[in-house]
């Protein structure tokens, strides 16, 4: 908070500015669902469904022509599209953080970001399902190979398999996820149906609220289902990376087969999908008007948490090239040189440029404060985050024990064309989740509020006490 | 809206505060059903309705039990017994390699139980009771003496009759929520949604 005129004084940290009533919260954030989209927002629409189909139009090219399509060779037998679907799954892991551990954490500030958060962790765990899928090849066998069912075959999915636990971990994480999000909208869904004036708006509202009334019977149970979700998300969402570590940590391969992985794959899951949590938040509070929600207090919050989770990966490069030494196996040391210093050379240093170092500059409070600088920086911890990912699969399949077997991976437009693609169809649904859902918990902001003072009681009086930021 | 299906009177309330202390009174006042609408939790409210905390945790504990057995089953059954096969050199029950899948559906069955035993334990999705007032989700508090069991009573909780409770009579229950500090008081009917 900004300090005043004479010495350090602490001031409770305000979470809504401008003065905001309760009934204006319902107002301003009902407003993007209850008029025509902007021109903004058809332009990014239409620009995502293009990036989209193009994506979609070289899947399906990809599954008439085969595989070969892809850069893919021996012994890079996983590429770009893993890259995509662990890079996506750790995205969605910022939103769960922010819903559950934060709630737990009683870290009231997460009321502006959590609704819009946790639909981004529900389209990133969509978007990066979609790869493991296509990446089979021919994706309509994908349910006889994963999921255990009677079959006439009379097998059965090998549950000793790192593949099939991620099965499990992905798909409970996007169950878990999707009814969290959805219990916490069951209220909001109320308010939109009470205020909605068309009588198909009120149907569709009311279909979805359940019929809620917000009794306080209800919100009893409400409250106590809510704080579980919490308390069940969080050992989930920490299960989840680690699960996908395993996929890599459970196999002999030297770069692979670390006992690091699971929380540096926490810890990177956290970092890239917090910096997608500020790209996509400083837009959308740009474009919806919600700056007095979505403050520079929250931003900052987050581009702290960005900067700390950060130097956990930092720390987490630098260890496993302490252990790939100390180790002793000559394998390993391999793996390790080869990755900073191998062909490679130029990933790994996008990798530690963007997520080690330029994340460094949110020690000074000008550039954590700053929209442009942040906007910026979250761009680049998203890329590096995407390389982290590629440094990873890449790097360590390439150059395995025999040198016989070396051979270098050079994605086709194939990869580069879905992988784009996949970012179009996050967005569409991002952005159709902007358009016809509140992106902020309304009736979460409206309980912060009044623990702040009851600006609901005398909005006149606050209206000259409350800061207003921006 | 006939006066068949008074659902009972509902006074409205500046802010949460003058809530939790008239909600405190109608629960000394000894009437039988009610309940306060609110568009956020309101703090202090359940103790002041005299409201016990909710048995869901029981309800998610034990489907979290149960989900953690049948997940290790599954894999026990299908590797173990249904088609016996060497994998990797380790036994037909290698437990800590089913402990991840185990531990997934402990969270899944006790993440849907939890939700489906809060929609049941609210009569959710409700279908035959219309919101009150469309106040209540924005701004306003509202607290409402029904003249029978509101949609959302929990009919175990309905069932004690040991106490002999305040009959309910319109006109005296609209002056005595106007005693409370009601800022407005009006008798509300029973309506569908649709």
């Amino acid at each position: 908070m900004p300090s005043s005129t004479g010495g350090e004084q602490y001031v409770a940290d305000i979470w809504v500015t401008g003065g905001k009533t309760l009934a204006d919260v319902n107002d301003d954030i009902a407003a993007p669902i209850e008029r025509f989209p902007t021109k903004k927002w058809w332009v990014c629409f239409i620009t995502a469904i293009l990036v989209f189909s193009l994506g979609a139009a070289l899947s399906t090219d990809m599954f008439t022509s085969g595989l070969g399509v892809l850069g893919l060779n021996q012994p890079n037998g996983w590429g770009v599209f893993i890259v995509n679907f662990v890079f996506w799954v750790g995205i969605g892991h910022a939103g769960t953080l922010i819903s559950a551990i934060l709630f737990l954490f009683r870290q009231k500030w997460r009321t502006a970001i959590n609704r819009s958060a946790e639909a981004m962790t529900i389209f990133a765990v969509t978007t990066a399902l979609i790869f493991p899928v296509i990446h089979t090849g021919r994706p309509w066998y994908a349910a006889f190979w994963l999921l255990p069912y009677p079959n006439q075959r009379h097998l059965w999915v090998n549950f000793r398999s790192p593949l099939l636990w991620d099965v499990f971990a992905v798909g409970t994480y996007f169950t878990i996820s999707l009814v969290f999000w959805f219990v916490g909208l069951v209220p909001d869904l109320a308010s939109i149906r009470d205020r909605a004036k068309n009588p198909i708006r009120k149907f569709i509202y009311t279909v979805l609220s359940l019929g809620w009334r917000g009794s306080n019977k209800s919100w009893s149970h409400y409250e106590i289902a809510y704080m579980l979700l919490a308390g069940l998300s969080t050992p989930l969402v920490l299960s989840v990376h680690s699960v996908v570590s395993f996929d890599f940590a459970v196999s002999n391969l030297p770069g692979w087969h670390t006992t690091i992985f699971p929380p540096y794959f926490v810890a990177g899951a956290v970092f890239s999908g917090f910096a997608m949590v500020v790209t996509l938040l400083v837009i959308a509070r740009e474009m919806f008007n919600l700056k007095n929600y979505i403050t520079l207090n929250h931003l900052e919050k987050m581009n702290k948490i960005i900067m700390a989770t950060g130097m956990m990966v930092g720390y987490a490069y630098s260890c496993e090239f302490f252990i790939a030494w100390y180790s002793g196996s000559s394998f390993e040391r391999f793996a390790f040189i080869n990755r900073a210093f191998g062909p490679y050379w130029w990933a790994y240093w996008i990798m530690a440029t963007c997520n080690v170092m330029i994340p460094q500059v949110f020690w000074f409070k000008k550039c954590r404060t700053s929209i442009p600088i942040m906007f910026v920086i979250s761009l680049f911890v998203n890329i590096g985050m995407w390389f982290e990912r590629f440094v990873i699969v890449v790097t360590s399949l390439h150059r395995d024990f025999l040198p016989s077997n070396w051979r270098y991976y050079v994605p086709t437009f194939y990869d580069w064309g879905i992988t784009l693609g996949s970012f179009g169809w996050f967005f569409i649904w991002f952005l159709i989740f902007c358009r016809v859902l509140p992106a902020i918990a309304m009736a979460e902001v409206k309980g912060v509020m009044a623990v702040e003072g009851g600006t609901s009681h005398s909005p006149d009086q606050n209206k000259s006490e409350v800061p207003a930021h921006v | 809206m006939s006066k068949q299906n008074l659902a009972g009177v509902m006074g409205i309330y500046e802010n949460p505060h003058i809530l939790v202390e008239a909600m405190d009174q109608v629960r000394k006042a000894n009437y039988r059903y009610f309940d306060a609408y609110t568009p956020y939790p309101v703090h202090g409210l359940d103790a002041a309705q005299g409201l016990k905390r909710s048995p869901l945790p029981f309800i998610t504990f034990s489907a979290g039990l149960t989900g953690c057995i049948l997940g290790f089953y599954l894999q026990y059954w299908t590797s173990v017994i249904d088609w016996p096969l060497i994998v990797g050199g380790k036994p037909m029950n290698s437990w800590p390699a089913f402990v991840p899948v185990m531990f997934e559906c402990t969270i899944l069955f006790a993440g849907l139980a939890t939700v489906v035993g809060m929609f049941l334990l609210n009569r959710l999705p409700n279908q035959h009771r219309k919101a009150f007032d469309p106040r209540l989700t924005n701004d306003q508090f509202a607290l409402v003496i029904e003249a029978s069991p509101g949609v959302d009573e929990v009919p175990s909780s309905a069932q004690k009759q040991s106490k002999t409770y305040k009959p309910f009579l319109e006109s005296e229950v609209q002056e005595f929520l106007r005693r409370t500090g009601a800022k407005e008081v009006k008798s509300v009917y029973t309506e569908e949604w649709f």
